[in-house]
């Protein structure tokens, strides 16, 4: 086997004509592709030289068939040179720094070495060389002769994209007219003109010569002139525009010697200038610009190959042309025509040139805009990649599911494989899944001999097959239940955006996940996909499996918190289990921990007339390792106290359990390793499902409303603020409002009824939250953090409140008004969008419509903001993707630039410690602990001296952990 | 160390031979004495228990090697992006002042723009003028652009062709306290005139009257035009100020706000003190007080931005690379096209970001050789990258190894190893 080889460099330049024609495969001289028969044309755009598409046939240049062929160049000889037009701009300016005689750069030899130590230096500190270039053709342009030869240079215009004149003063035509009419006397300005004998005098010119000049008979030399201008204060010159075609610019850059090139930073061993000006254009492999053949048998050609057909056409009627000795004008239409096609091929997107179109009118994709954009070749086909072993499908819930592990449907788990290689130890088990065939589960798609051939095991060879199986063979064979798989959502917006979970193949067709990974995902369920990617090899695999897997994202690095951890309903759970205590019986106890690891009650708490009890904080308790001390506030509000592994006191809720920043979570993550957290998140997480089962929660519209003396209460509170508001507005045409400073007096006015009705509507939630119980579902929702908040509540139930629009009150409209129902320039609350009703009770029209506004800006805020902050995020990555710390503590990027001397100044890493920390080293609890109590045993010591490594597990499906964490310990596999 | 009573000589050494930083070493010195003091008395054995304990610690908490940073940050800093609101205008701490916040002040600062949309200076006075009103008043008038509509009336009188400034003695007094009499100041005013417009300006009292040297109506309304223009004190960039009463160390302080920035000149009044001023553009930043000063408030900028929509949660180490890269060069570039990814060395890295053609030309007229080593050239090439396990040159040899636990081939597997 071929060693493959691994590419060291890319070197850029430009090609030479003379290596174009010895790389070209052949000389393309026809338009045509196919002959009738429908067999490539020699010498033609298909010519089977330049490679094969077709299936079966042989590349007549290196022998092999479509598919291994890469293609080889062509070339077609163009009648006369045209210029590339993407060099435009670096034509213009070499004509403009260079003598149009010696072609020698217009600079003198000190400013030469000026501008090369500049160019050296911009390559040593990393600038732009360009801007060099240009400078130095700045500083070129600016001499009016040649340093060199002497001869004067004229001026450059470009006239885009490709045409370039020398423009140059010459004596016009008309001079003597002109001489005759600022020598006639002027009646009105009362000048008495010139006679030719004062113009002789003042000039020095003879009076015959004058005569002469003024005959028209003798054109005035240069000095002559000059002296008749200044003498008339006329000017007799006209520009005189010389197009320069594009052999007289070729002609012009061979004699450009390299030492000038160099000044100007361009590498003449690898571009010479005179091959910016094309003489020769290579012909693109047939495989870049591959025919399609559509239903109907017909074939239909590249937009590549379409261009190159109007090429060769003009190149020919070119030619023909200036054989048969056309005149000039019509050489020159051809030329540009020429021109046109050769610029259209490279670039169809100039502005000032019409893009060439397809017959339908479509503008040609050529060679630039295969290049450029986001479906480009750099970034849609280079940068990134379609692959295969993946899979796609919607996701939806399953609480039974491991956080670590996807579900994983049969028939992808049947079309996905893995590769076995066979050894002594695994024959037995590859023939079984050959055996088993591609169509039952665990079963072989493929298997490969020693000899690299590939064998598709089928229905019908399999058993066959299985036995042929030996040692060094290799079993492409299903995806099983613990081989570890990438999965993704896209946005993938940080790098919990891709997670290596364990497969758990199922029935049914889509995947299946734990709720505990929406968070990190920022999944839902309401026909959200994902992407499945099956590893294919060993390498990949256990990377995958050490830094990838979902447990090892536990943290976020974003701001060192948890990232996994309850939510929702697992709150909410939590909350009923803790909050009030509840007491349960022994049936009801070991319902609850049923799906943990817990098969053996505590002591109870107590008895009651039922017999013992045991309480919801007890049961959470046995979740939690034996040795935890935490203390801390709730979102609920008290405080959470566990002592030795044992709720005291408190509620857990968000704050305690949940994602982003569950205090239990976080310190078991850190302190207790990743492992014991997943254990300990898929517990809580069914414990919860358990508890909120076991109580019951729903919420229904009936749960929002509010006694009718709390409804008119409300009403009370809204009808004061708008008597407040009409109290402003009154002061305020009275002009007795006082204006808040840096503010006008109408600004004044609306923040202030802004202020005033956002009480109101805090006041309504306030007389509506006191008409809630403790137990309504929606109130233990936003107390928990479970979903929700007190504001939503308010608005069910209380009042909708202010609606904005760009942070104002609704403004717009009609003249004056918002709405045709009010006053012009009405300024109370209920024409600029205060809505008085809740969602509960129901909005007016007119409130609808506000409501509507105000709900229509967010929509159209979410919808610009997702563009630019992708945007943003791709510079951002792109700027910062190459910076990687290093084993000395140094941030350097992949060229070994120093950017930090120590991450974050520190060199504390972001995922174990969060922004507010300090260095994360808590010395003082350290010495506390140390100082303070003995160790119970040397080994809780060590591992609180960590000096013992948390115990991990690295699949839940094999190894030790096999019975998914159980034991009571987490067992180890390290 | 001497300085710590209870740390013996045996303790230090313990301590020592950590690979603590010496921050911390010196912390744990003080826990040492501290605790020392609270318990009565700290073993040896204690103190190096603690001493492994906080070792291992700092070992775990340290950033790993071969880290990829760079991605981390940057996708910290812009997964946030996506929740903030776009809402360019909100209040800041300052009801009174306008500035820009959320995504767009965000992006703002990351394209390092010349000047940003809402210039604006925190100004913090020195000594007494931030205690007393009257002197704290007086920094405001020589900051905040005083323009004519602010002194008095001004009145055509096209008759006379003449303009006529009718100066408040009030106003004159207030924001030239250092003169005591109006009709000096008004003389002031006049002089300014002169200079501004070159005109000839009568002055009696607080009258000001001048016209366009030769009569022409639209000369006088081009005048006036003029006139309004014409700053007569204070800072011309800088629009308004507001002055605030803040708590700032246990002392009741005056902090001017400012609409408009011009940092330098605000530096160099009298008054302003110079080592708590800031101000929101870090170009004015960078002029004045140099590429140290200038991360340091993009760190802080960015930070208050994030803090203002509630992702305060966000870690500074991100914003801190994201301002070392900015300021890597000793100047500030942007990041985007024009500033850091167009400024890589390698050139598919640059065609594959933006402007992808104009790269790929440039570079063959230069005779670029791109090296391949970065990221996305990597990616691009097909190899692996050099970041995290891309970046480990450890490859282990395929021979067994034999009893002795030498291998019996040399490590030394070649380089090729992987790929057969």
């Amino acid at each position: 086997m071929q060693t493959p080889k691994v590419l060291g460099g890319i070197d850029f330049g430009l090609m030479d004509p003379e290596t174009y024609r010895d790389m070209s495969a052949t000389k393309v001289i026809t338009a045509d592709t196919y002959d009738d028969d429908g067999y490539p044309i020699d010498m033609g755009l298909m010519d089977p030289r330049l490679g094969v598409i077709d299936p079966g046939l042989e590349c007549r240049t290196c022998g092999s068939h479509s598919g291994s062929c890469n293609g080889h160049f062509g070339h077609i000889e163009l009648a006369a040179p045209v210029i590339h037009v993407g060099f435009t701009k670096l034509i213009r300016r070499l004509l403009r720094s260079t003598c149009r005689d010696c072609g020698r750069l217009a600079l003198d030899e000190a400013q030469r070495e000026e501008f090369r130590e500049r160019y050296d230096r911009a390559k040593e500190l990393g600038d732009d060389p360009h801007d060099v270039l240009k400078a130095a053709v700045r500083q070129a342009r600016k001499a009016k002769t040649c340093p060199f030869c002497g001869e004067p240079q004229a001026d450059i215009k470009h006239e885009k994209p490709t045409t370039y004149y020398e423009v140059q003063d010459v004596l016009s035509g008309d001079y003597s007219e002109h001489i005759a009419a600022a020598m006639q006397p002027d009646e009105e300005e009362d000048e008495p003109g010139t006679s030719p004998q004062e113009l002789a005098e003042k000039t020095d010119v003879s009076l015959e010569r004058i005569n002469e000049i003024m005959a028209g008979e003798f054109r005035p030399r240069k000095e002559d002139r000059r002296a008749i201008e200044k003498a008339l204060s006329i000017d007799l010159t006209e520009e005189d525009m010389n197009k320069l075609m594009p052999s007289d610019i070729r002609d012009w850059f061979e004699d450009i010697p390299d030492e000038d090139l160099e000044v100007l930073g361009i590498d003449s061993a690898d571009s010479r200038p005179e091959w910016m000006i094309l003489t020769v254009l290579p012909v693109p492999p047939v495989t870049t610009r591959p025919s399609i053949t559509l239903d109907n048998g017909q074939r239909s050609e590249d937009d590549l190959t379409h261009k190159l057909v109007d090429i060769i056409r003009i190149n020919q009627r070119f030619m023909e042309n200036r054989e048969a000795g056309a005149p000039q004008l019509i050489i020159e239409d051809l030329w540009e025509l020429l021109q046109y096609h050769v610029t259209t091929f490279i670039d169809n997107e100039i502005s000032g040139t019409p893009p060439a179109r397809h017959r339908s009118g479509r503008p040609l994709k050529t060679l630039s805009q295969r290049l450029k954009g986001k479906e480009g070749r750099f970034r849609g086909s280079l940068s990134g990649k379609r692959v295969n072993f993946s899979a796609r499908t919607v996701i939806s819930p399953d609480p039974t599911l491991s956080l670590n592990e996807v579900g994983v449907p049969d028939r992808v788990a049947t079309e996905m494989t893995q590769t076995l290689n066979v050894t002594e130890r695994n024959v037995e088990e590859a023939r079984q899944y050959v055996r088993n065939g591609p169509e039952s589960h665990p079963g072989a798609n493929y298997v490969r001999r020693p000899d690299g051939r590939r064998l598709k095991v089928t229905e019908k060879n399999c058993e066959e097959l299985a036995e042929k199986v030996e040692l060094d063979w290799e079993v492409n064979r299903h995806l099983v239940d613990g081989d570890i798989v990438i999965f993704n959502r896209q946005p993938s917006l940080h790098r919990m955006s891709i997670m290596a979970h364990e497969v758990v193949v199922m029935p049914y067709k889509t995947f299946r996940l734990n709720t505990v990974v929406c968070p990190p995902y920022n999944a839902d369920f309401d026909g959200d996909e994902m992407n499945m990617h099956a590893l294919q090899n060993e390498e990949a695999r256990a990377e995958a499996r050490v830094l990838m897997r979902v447990q090892e994202q536990i943290l976020s690095p974003r701001f060192g918190g948890n990232i996994i951890g309850a939510i929702q309903d697992h709150i909410s759970g939590t909350y009923l289990l803790t909050h009030s205590n509840p007491h349960f019986t022994e049936t009801q106890a070991l319902d609850l921990l049923r799906a943990t690891r817990v098969d053996e009650l505590p002591e109870p708490d107590g008895e009651d007339e039922t017999g013992p009890y045991w309480t919801g904080r007890t049961l959470f308790s046995e979740l939690l390792p034996d040795d935890l001390n935490l203390e801390f506030t709730s979102s609920t509000g008290d405080t959470v106290r566990i002592e030795n592994g044992q709720l005291v006191e408190g509620t857990i809720d968000e704050d305690a359990v949940g994602a982003f920043g569950g205090e239990v979570v976080d310190t078991l993550t850190k302190m207790y390793g990743e492992t014991r957290a997943r254990v300990f998140i898929n517990e809580i997480a069914s414990l919860a499902m358990r508890a909120i089962m076991h109580f019951g929660f729903s919420i229904g519209i009936d749960d929002e409303s509010i006694p009718p003396e709390a409804e008119q209460q409300v009403d009370e509170a809204i009808e004061s603020a708008y008597d407040r508001v009409q109290e402003l507005i009154e002061t305020y045409e009275a002009g007795e409002l006082e204006s808040l400073p840096g503010r006008g007096v109408a600004e004044t006015l609306e923040m202030k009824i802004m202020q005033t009705l956002g009480k109101a509507r805090d006041s309504a939630g306030e007389i509506a939250d006191q008409h809630f119980g403790d137990d309504n579902p929606a109130v233990v929702m936003a107390r928990s953090g479970a979903r929700g908040s007190m504001l939503n509540l308010t608005q069910m139930a209380g009042s909708v409140g202010q609606q904005a629009v760009r942070g104002e009150r609704i403004n717009r409209g009609y003249e004056d008004r918002t709405l045709s129902h009010y006053k012009p320039n009405d300024l109370s609350a209920e024409a600029h969008g205060f809505v008085e009703n809740s969602y509960r009770g129901g909005l007016t029209p007119e409130e609808f419509f506000f409501h509507a506004m105000g709900g229509r800006e967010g929509l159209v805020d979410t919808a610009v903001r997702t563009s630019k902050s992708g945007y943003l995020q791709r510079r951002l990555i792109n700027a910062l993707s190459e910076l990687e710390a290093q084993y000395d503590g140094t941030v350097r990027d992949t060229s070994g630039t120093i950017v930090q001397f120590e991450f974050g100044e520190d060199g504390t890493s972001p995922v174990k410690v969060s922004s507010g920390e300090g260095s994360g080293v808590d010395i003082d609890a350290i010495a506390d602990r140390v100082i303070g109590a003995e160790f119970d045993s040397a080994e809780e010591k060590e591992r609180f001296l960590g000096e013992r490594t948390p115990p991990t597990n690295l699949s839940e499906h094999a190894g030790p952990g096999l019975n998914k964490a159980g034991g009571l310990g987490v067992e180890s596999d390290d | 160390m001497t300085e710590h009573e209870h740390v013996t000589d045996d303790m230090e050494a313990v301590v020592e031979a950590t690979e603590l930083p010496s921050r911390l070493k010196a912390q744990v010195y003080e826990t040492i004495d501290a605790k020392a003091d609270e318990y009565g008395d700290v073993t040896i054995e204690q103190v190096t228990d603690i001493a492994t304990g906080v070792e291992n610690r700092y070992i775990e908490t340290r950033v790993d090697p071969l880290d990829p940073v760079g991605t981390v940050s940057a996708q910290s800093i812009g997964e946030p992006g996506t929740q903030m609101t776009m809402n360019t205008f909100h209040y800041a701490g300052v009801a009174e002042i306008d500035v820009t916040q959320g995504l767009p002040r965000l992006i703002e600062l990351v394209d390092a723009r010349k000047t940003p949309d809402t210039p604006m200076m925190t100004v913090h006075l020195d000594g007494e003028y931030a205690t007393d009103r009257e002197k704290a008043h007086e920094v405001v008038w020589s900051i905040e652009s005083t323009r004519i509509l602010a002194l008095g009336d001004v009145s055509t009188n096209v008759a006379d062709m003449l303009v006529r400034i009718d100066l408040n003695d009030d106003t004159l007094l207030e924001r030239w306290p250092t003169h005591s009499n109006p009709s000096e100041v008004a003389a002031i005013i006049a002089e300014t005139i002169e200079d501004a417009l070159g005109v000839d300006a009568r002055q009696s009292g607080t009258v000001i009257e001048f016209g366009p040297n030769e009569p022409s109506y639209r000369e006088l309304l081009q005048l006036v035009e003029q006139l309004r223009e014409i700053v007569f004190k204070g800072i011309e960039e800088v629009e308004r100020v507001v002055i605030r009463k803040e708590e700032i160390d246990d002392e009741e302080q005056f902090v001017l706000y400012t609409e408009g920035s011009a940092f330098g000149d605000a530096l160099d009044i009298e008054g302003v003190d110079a080592s708590r001023t800031t101000c929101n553009n870090i170009h004015e930043i960078y002029r004045n007080l140099g590429v140290e000063a200038a991360r340091e408030t993009i760190i802080d900028e960015t930070k208050n931005t994030l803090e203002e929509q509630g992702l305060d949660d966000v870690n500074v180490r991100h914003l801190m690379l994201v301002a070392d890269i900015m300021t890597n060069n000793g100047e500030i570039d942007s990041i985007g096209r024009h500033g850091i990814s167009g400024s890589k060395d390698s050139v598919l890295a640059r065609a594959a970001f933006e402007v992808t053609v104009n790269h790929l030309l440039d570079a063959a007229i230069h005779g670029e050789y791109d090296e391949l080593d970065g990221v996305i050239e990597n990616v691009i090439a097909g190899k692996p990258i050099a970041l995290g396990t891309g970046d480990v040159d450890l490859r282990m040899g395929s021979r067994v190894i034999s009893d002795g636990g030498q291998p019996t081939d040399d490590g030394d597997a070649p380089a090729n190893e992987r790929a057969d």
